[in-house]
């Protein structure tokens, strides 16, 4: 399989001092779907925001397709983003405008100066919000302002954000942890089937770890800004648990060895 | 422990209010400030107001006059206001930490608003007054300032509140700067921007009567003018008038607001 994503020796310093990252190396493949877990505070959403550059990573390097996003300048870097969807902890949506408004804001990336400040999009690409929204089970809510939504439904129009953008990798920064059991099984599942079906590569944090055992190929495991494991679901163990955690897995309640879904 | 806690808190408290007398008493000493003089005086006040300050019917054949020259100050206000508001809305986003280009640029755009709006709309009218003399666009001009001051300070910390996540997710998806500001700043902050906006004019109402008096335009100057020629009934008048003005121009922002937000 060829690596889509590589971090080599990535780190991340803040100006306050806090080292974030620290030589953080993993590589990730084409439809893979890969989980990030760890405490807060382990780094999980520096490094996730220092792959799509919203945040510069101070050393290493990040490459996407064999290019190393650290160095592009400002244009080619909008160009690599858009090949890069993001789904977030709070949404981010513009909660005032309506579900297609939103959705093709995924598009935006794709346009000029003028047609993205005017916002105009083509039939084909209306066409292609309501059909992924469809897929999303929104088709009740295509016209309904964002606000009026559930969280559930909220993330669902950022996945489908996402979507629109016909991204090769999905970053998912914690999308189900400000939502009920009953909506974070219906995200993941979607998210596991956006990998299975349409062979987007996944990349999740999660603070749940027996979810990030279930849905994924890889889990890697951070703690104070290192990668201290790298492997397969399957291969996660008890002491596993303890080093990413610094609990034993019991205190947790995590039961080890539960089996992949899809 | 806890004992000690609660002690320093309650201790600090009283520090506080201390400091607070103290300076109202040193306050009262170094102006002389009479308290029985001033509420004796509060009375006499109202007989006078009573007695003189009220509306007569021949005062009423004033009213056209009274009406035009508080339509010019109302027009006069909303167009400081609106114009002042567009202005303020480029300012506020290079400002914003939101959408900022440049961490200086940013605290030069906060700096000239910062200016604009510590500088009192009184002084401002006095310091055009040298520019322009006694001419409607003074007042126009020092109303702008302070307003486009006060909107840009009021926009920017909007736009970083209200904006900040959807602009992170537009930048994620490759989304240029203008597009940004078109298709995610403006749309989210604006019901909370026009409401701004409509407090902006209520305030500028009530300034453009002072602003009128000192630059000798609009109902601030017919005020002035009844006043100092002891018209105190037509002056009375015009008080009536500028009352029910903001009376209305609240009620209509309120239910505008209402509607928005």
């Amino acid at each position: 399989m060829t690596a889509l994503l590589e971090l080599k020796h990535v780190a991340k310093k803040y100006n306050t001092g806090t080292m974030a990252l620290s030589d953080v190396n993993f590589s990730v493949s084409k439809g893979e779907f890969v989980s990030i877990i760890g405490p807060s505070g382990a780094g999980k959403s520096t490094l996730i925001r220092c792959i799509n550059r919203l945040i510069d990573a101070s050393g290493g390097e990040v490459r996407l397709d064999g290019v190393n996003v650290l160095n592009l300048n400002k244009r080619a870097l909008q160009q690599t983003r858009v090949k890069i969807g993001m789904i977030f902890q709070h949404y981010n949506l513009v909660e005032r405008l309506s579900v297609i408004d939103n959705v093709l804001h995924g598009r935006l990336g794709y346009k000029n100066v003028i047609t993205g400040s005017l916002g105009i999009y083509t039939s084909d690409e209306k066409k292609q919000a309501i059909e992924i929204l469809h897929s999303l089970g929104l088709e009740e809510q295509v016209y309904k302002r964002c606000d009026q939504l559930s969280g559930g439904q909220k993330q669902r129009v950022g996945i489908a954000r996402a979507l629109i953008q016909e991204p090769k990798l999905l970053l998912c920064d914690e999308p189900i942890a400000s939502l009920d059991p009953n909506a974070s099984k219906v995200i993941m599942d979607h998210l596991r089937s956006i990998c299975s079906r349409l062979g987007i590569t996944v990349l999740v944090n999660l603070h749940q770890v027996d979810v990030a055992m279930k849905y994924s190929d890889t889990i890697i495991g951070m703690r104070k800004g290192s990668v201290v494991y790298n492997g397969s679901a399957q291969g996660m163990k008890a002491e596993t648990i303890f080093d990413i955690y610094g609990s034993e897995a019991s205190d947790l309640g995590i039961e080890i060895g539960v089996t992949h879904a899809s | 422990m806890q004992a000690s806690y609660f002690l320093k808190k309650r201790l600090s408290t009283a520090l506080f209010i201390i400091i607070l007398l103290a300076i109202t008493a040193g306050a009262v000493i170094l102006t002389g400030f009479d308290f029985m003089a001033g509420f004796a005086s509060i009375p006499k006040a109202a007989e006078w107001g009573i007695t003189q300050f009220y509306p007569t019917a021949e005062s009423l054949d004033k009213l056209p006059d009274i009406l035009d020259k508080l339509l010019e100050t109302i027009m006069l206000s909303i167009a400081s206001t609106t114009i002042a508001g567009g202005a303020a809305v480029i300012l506020a986003v290079l400002g914003s930490k939101t959408m900022q280009v440049h961490v200086i640029f940013s605290v030069i755009c906060r700096g000239i608003a910062s200016v604009f709006r510590n500088i009192d709309v009184s002084a401002w009218s006095l310091i055009l007054l040298f520019s322009f003399g006694q001419h409607v666009l003074t007042g126009f001009f020092a109303l702008f300032f302070v307003s486009f001051g006060f909107l840009t300070r009021a926009f920017t910390e909007t736009i970083d509140e209200v904006s900040s996540h959807a602009v992170e997710a537009l930048k994620a998806a490759g989304a240029g700067y203008f597009t940004i500001v078109f298709r995610s700043v403006i749309p989210s902050a604006i019901p909370r921007k026009l409401s701004w906006v409509l407090f902006m004019m209520e305030t500028n109402i009530r300034s453009a009567t002072l602003v009128g008096i000192l630059t000798g335009t609009g109902i601030g100057f017919s005020f002035d003018l009844y006043y100092k020629s002891f018209n105190y009934h037509a002056a009375s008048l015009v008080v009536i008038c500028i009352v029910a003005t903001i009376l209305a121009i609240e009620f209509v922002s309120n239910t505008i607001r209402r509607m928005i937000l």
